[in-house]
């Protein structure tokens, strides 16, 4: 059988472009992972129904095993690793799922982590129950929720509080 | 003492590691390994007649393709049976690979190695296997006609039946004066981590060593499992468990066909092997567990004190039975709850069936214990018309027979001991909590609305922290920090955090200074595993037991370096200082330059401990005949039997009375696992449990056809709760220590789940005025109750 056609494709990820050869069907998910090399992005379900392989593709999250990386090329991708503040420490969502233990095996934590960075930039001020839904479309086993939704609001407190002059 | 950790909301050590990305997962090591991926039966009974790989063999970046045949020695054997028991007189475990025949879909016949997973699975379509079709065995009711048989040499399907019996429960019921017999059934659900399971194994054939990473709850036995079956010494085999997406209870089984194949694959290739499970292969070929019919019968006094108890009960185990009796066992024990029935008898079978096999998930037998034992409790209660949390408090062990026996044989082998427990007043917090008395009034008020409300509850004893032991290992380095190993393993439960807590707080030293490994048999031979609520109990003594040996050790050098009695020491803040005097103190780093005499100043530290650099006595050796260098030392905990943490849950639900849908108003849980070491982790426990308690209840079952094909194998069809099914859940704690440790502490992990089933059952039964008997319940199923409820002109 002949080889599989490599494709040359560009991704933008945390900032830092990448260029890979890679064949069409290569998922965006095996490609960050295995290629890229940035495992902080988790594959449960391989049918995009867990989300805890949630990055977003140019600010919007998607499911990165839903997507092909061919069709990606030349966007420019935030995994969990880009949601960090750029001194290495934790960013604001992230402090919140520390202060909150709102993770526990840390598996589907990075599509959580991308889902509510994203929501909290169009709404930076949610109530409780705005909290739940925003994290409606993501599979977690461990924590029953209740500290993810508190961690939702305390990132946006995290956030108003970096903010402040 | 510097400030207690234990006790203390504090956060985890693990955290940002995992927020960062920086976690390691099975699938996140080794990418320059081969990549496996499996043919696997399409059948649920069949034989296997023929292999044909012709039409693979070309394909790009195909390295290897394995069948029974290929393989060797105790790899050809079948899987070992790893739990033993005299009533299971007819164990059977699987082949690595099929041999001959399969007996669910799902189970492993062809392994391909290929260069990665896309190609390995582009293998795998091309490989054609010729079965022959035998009938399939699905469900408890097939099974136990016995009309088609899973294994031709287990009649009637039966692995193993168990008798326990304490007084004459038969006698008791007939004298009773009054009597109930209830059908009541439980369905399969599954642990369902995030994380699949994975293997990755790296063959050194320099070294002739072995070093495997595998996402499993127990890397001890694992090793041990590879090795013997591998055939190599134990001594060049070591396993690592890296980060792991989450166990409940489906990682304790060992060896997986996978934990033996990709190691064997990897030393016959002389080539690093990697398998990571994908979510349907999760489905169909790793475990479920719950699936069980009982048949109780009940007798009871007018004041309804519960006189005699009879259960028999069937149990699905699927096709294979690794794991033994321990779920039915578990069932047959924990069924008691807080309650002692003066006499009690029961019975089960455990039964083959064309499925995948079940091991203990997150509870293992006891949620369906839980339901027998609650649903009695709430029918007896409906029968008399009695408060059903009267009826319960008439049956409670009272505090003051603590330690209480049963009389019955625990999963363990040891006698059923409660060791401590204050359900009376567990029972009464919960009742505050939920305001039990005053539902009658918000159900009145809710009914004026047109909404139909119910309130349930539930309670339960959960035998923890099983032996047989535990260890730890605890150095000290010449920096001062502290690096601490257990051998068990963690996924998720924040073991390193509360691990570090103890050991901070036994040592003496800041916690930042702490660091804990776990799983990994380099750093610890000996564990059993982390399962049946274990960790804290067990793990958690054994480092608390090696860091008091270790602070003994730390405060005789530094006695000697202080010119001052042991006695008259104390370790603050990583110092050891004479008490009252602050100034006269040396750090615990320097502590540990004294323990370790040496020749050579490798570092400025060191230059301390050389021989022209401190003073000794000429006639002595430098180390004592009774002593070792190194400040450091290792202890293990071994309890007499198990402790006994419990539980009770209360729940208010509200139907909708057109859909039939439940909708959860508040979930309450009042929590004794003896004393605390974490609130914080321990509430996060209790949250997860409950909250696949309500996928057990409400949403998850595995829909098996009648040709045991899985229908809803994949997350897209196996319904678990998204954040929008789980509500608020509010906690109370009472904490009665442990007798049976020095943390006076039992087990958290699996005790959300237990009593889930049993209270939401009661709470639906309270709204709708139908009598449930099975779970979980969907709309359609409650709606159906309710049709035959109207037919029967039976009001609400």
């Amino acid at each position: 059988m002949t080889p599989e056609p490599l494709h040359e494709v560009t991704l933008t990820v945390n900032h830092v472009p990448h260029q890979l050869r890679l064949p069409a069907r290569r998922l965006l998910s095996d490609a960050l992972r295995h290629d890229v090399r940035l495992t902080g992005t988790h594959v449960g379900c391989e049918h995009g129904v867990c989300g805890a392989c949630t990055v977003l593709l140019d600010g919007q999250p998607i499911r990165s095993c839903l997507m092909f990386a061919v069709t990606a090329d030349g966007a420019s991708i935030t995994t969990t690793e880009g949601c960090l503040e750029p001194d290495g420490e934790l960013g604001a969502v992230q402090e919140a799922f520390h202060d909150c233990h709102a993770l526990q095996c840390g598996f589907c934590t990075p599509g959580f982590i991308t889902t509510i960075t994203a929501y909290l930039e169009t709404h930076p001020n949610p109530s409780e129950q705005q909290a739940r839904e925003a994290i409606g479309g993501n599979l977690c086993r461990c924590t029953g929720y209740q500290n993810i939704v508190a961690a939702v609001l305390r990132a946006a407190e995290i956030k108003r509080e970096r903010s402040a002059p | 003492m510097t400030t207690k950790l234990f006790g203390q909301r504090i956060r985890r050590v693990e955290d940002p590691r995992l927020l960062s990305g920086r976690g390691r997962y099975l699938d996140d090591l080794g990418h320059d390994a081969l990549a496996v991926a499996f043919v696997r039966s399409p059948h649920a009974h069949a034989r296997v007649l023929d292999i044909d790989v012709s039409a693979a063999l070309e394909v790009e970046g195909l390295v290897a393709i394995f069948s029974y045949d290929d393989l060797d020695g105790k790899t050809s054997e079948p899987l070992p049976l790893l739990i033993p028991h005299p009533a299971l007189t007819h164990g059977r475990t699987p082949y690595a690979l099929a041999k001959d025949e399969v007996n669910h879909v799902g189970e492993a016949i062809v392994m391909v190695v290929a260069s990665d997973r896309y190609v390995a699975e582009d293998v795998v379509g091309l490989i054609r296997v010729d079965y022959e079709l035998l009938p399939p065995v699905v469900g408890v009711e097939r099974a136990r006609d016995g009309g088609a048989l899973v294994h031709d040499d287990v009649p009637g399907n039966v692995a193993a039946t168990m008798v326990q019996e304490v007084g004459d429960a038969a006698a008791a019921i007939d004298a009773s004066p009054r009597r109930q017999r209830l059908q009541l059934s439980i369905e399969r659900s599954a642990s369902m981590p995030m994380e699949g399971k994975g293997v990755l194994a790296r063959w050194d054939a320099d070294d002739e060593s072995l070093l495997v990473h595998t996402s499993t709850q127990t890397s001890t036995s694992v090793r041990q499992a590879i090795a013997a079956k591998l055939s190599l010494p134990v001594d060049r085999v070591e396993v690592v468990t890296p980060d792991v997406g989450g166990g409940f209870g489906v990682k304790i089984v060992h060896p997986w066909p996978e934990e033996i194949l990709v190691p064997w694959a990897s030393v016959r290739l002389n080539r690093p092997v990697k398998w990571v499970e994908d979510r349907r292969e999760h489905f169909i070929s790793s475990a479920h567990e719950r699936g069980q019919l009982h048949d109780v019968t009940v007798g009871y006094g007018d004041d309804g004190r519960v006189t005699g108890l009879s259960v028999q009960f069937w149990h699905d185990n699927g096709a294979y039975t690794p794991y033994g009796l321990i779920v039915p066992i578990i069932t047959s024990t924990q069924l008691l709850g807080p309650y002692k029935p003066t006499a009690y008898r029961v019975e089960f079978a455990s039964l083959y069936t064309n499925t995948v096999m079940v091991t203990p998930y997150r509870g293992a037998g006891r949620p369906q214990g839980c339901f027998v034992m609650e649903r009695v409790m709430d029918a007896i209660a409906a029968d008399l018309g009695l408060d059903r949390a009267l009826v319960r408090e008439r049956n409670f062990i009272q505090p003051d027979e603590m330690p209480y026996d049963h009389g019955l044989t625990f999963q363990d082998g040891r006698p059923l001991i409660y060791d401590s427990g204050d359900f009376p007043a567990s029972l009464s917090k919960l009742k505050q909590l939920v305001g039990w008395d005053d539902f009658a009034k918000y159900r009145e008020r809710a009914a004026a609305e047109g909404r139909r409300v119910g309130i349930g509850l539930a309670c339960y004893v959960e035998g923890t922290g099983v032996g047989p032991y535990e260890g730890g290992h605890i150095r000290v380095e010449t920096d001062g920090s502290v690096v601490v190993s257990t051998g068990l393993t963690t996924q998720g439960q924040g073991h390193q955090t509360m691990l570090a807590q103890i050991v901070a707080d036994e040592l003496g030293v800041p916690m930042e200074r702490v660091r804990v490994t776990t799983g990994d048999t380099r750093r610890f031979k000996y564990a059993v595993g982390t399962f049946a609520s274990r960790t804290a109990v067990m793990s958690g003594s054994a480092v608390a037991l090696t860091a008091r040996k270790v602070r003994a050790k730390a405060l005789r050098i530094a006695s000697n370096a202080l010119e001052a009695a042991v006695d008259d020491l104390e370790i603050v803040d990583g110092h050891v200082q004479v008490k009252g005097s602050p100034g006269s103190q040396v750090d615990l780093g320097a502590v540990a330059v004294l323990s370790n005499p040496l020749r050579y100043a490798f570092d400025e530290a060191a230059a301390r401990a050389t021989q022209f650099a401190t003073p000794h006595d000429p006639d002595q050796p430098p180390v004592a005949a009774d002593d070792e260098p190194g400040l450091e030392g290792s202890g293990f905990f071994s309890p007499t039997r198990s402790t006994f943490a419990n539980g009770m849950h209360a729940v208010v639900v509200e139907t909708d009375p057109d859909t039939a849908e439940v909708k959860i108003l508040r979930y309450c849980v009042v929590h004794d696992c003896g004393t605390i070491i974490n609130p914080m982790i321990v509430e996060g426990q209790v949250h997860g449990g409950v909250a696949q308690g309500i996928g057990g209840a409400l949403f998850e079952r595995m829909e098996y056809d009648e040709s045991g094909q899985l229908l809803n194998a994949s997350y897209m069809d196996f319904l678990m709760p998204y954040a929008s099914e789980i509500p608020h859940i509010e906690i109370d704690h009472l904490e009665t220590p442990s007798p049976l440790n020095p943390l006076g502490v039992k087990g958290a992990g699996e005790a959300g789940v237990i009593p889930v089933s049993a209270a939401i059952a009661a709470a639906i039964e309270d709204a709708e005025g139908v009598v449930i008997t099975a779970m979980p319940i969907s709309p359609s199923e409650l709606f159906d109750l309710r049709r035959a409820r109207e037919q029967r002109g039976e009001a609400r």
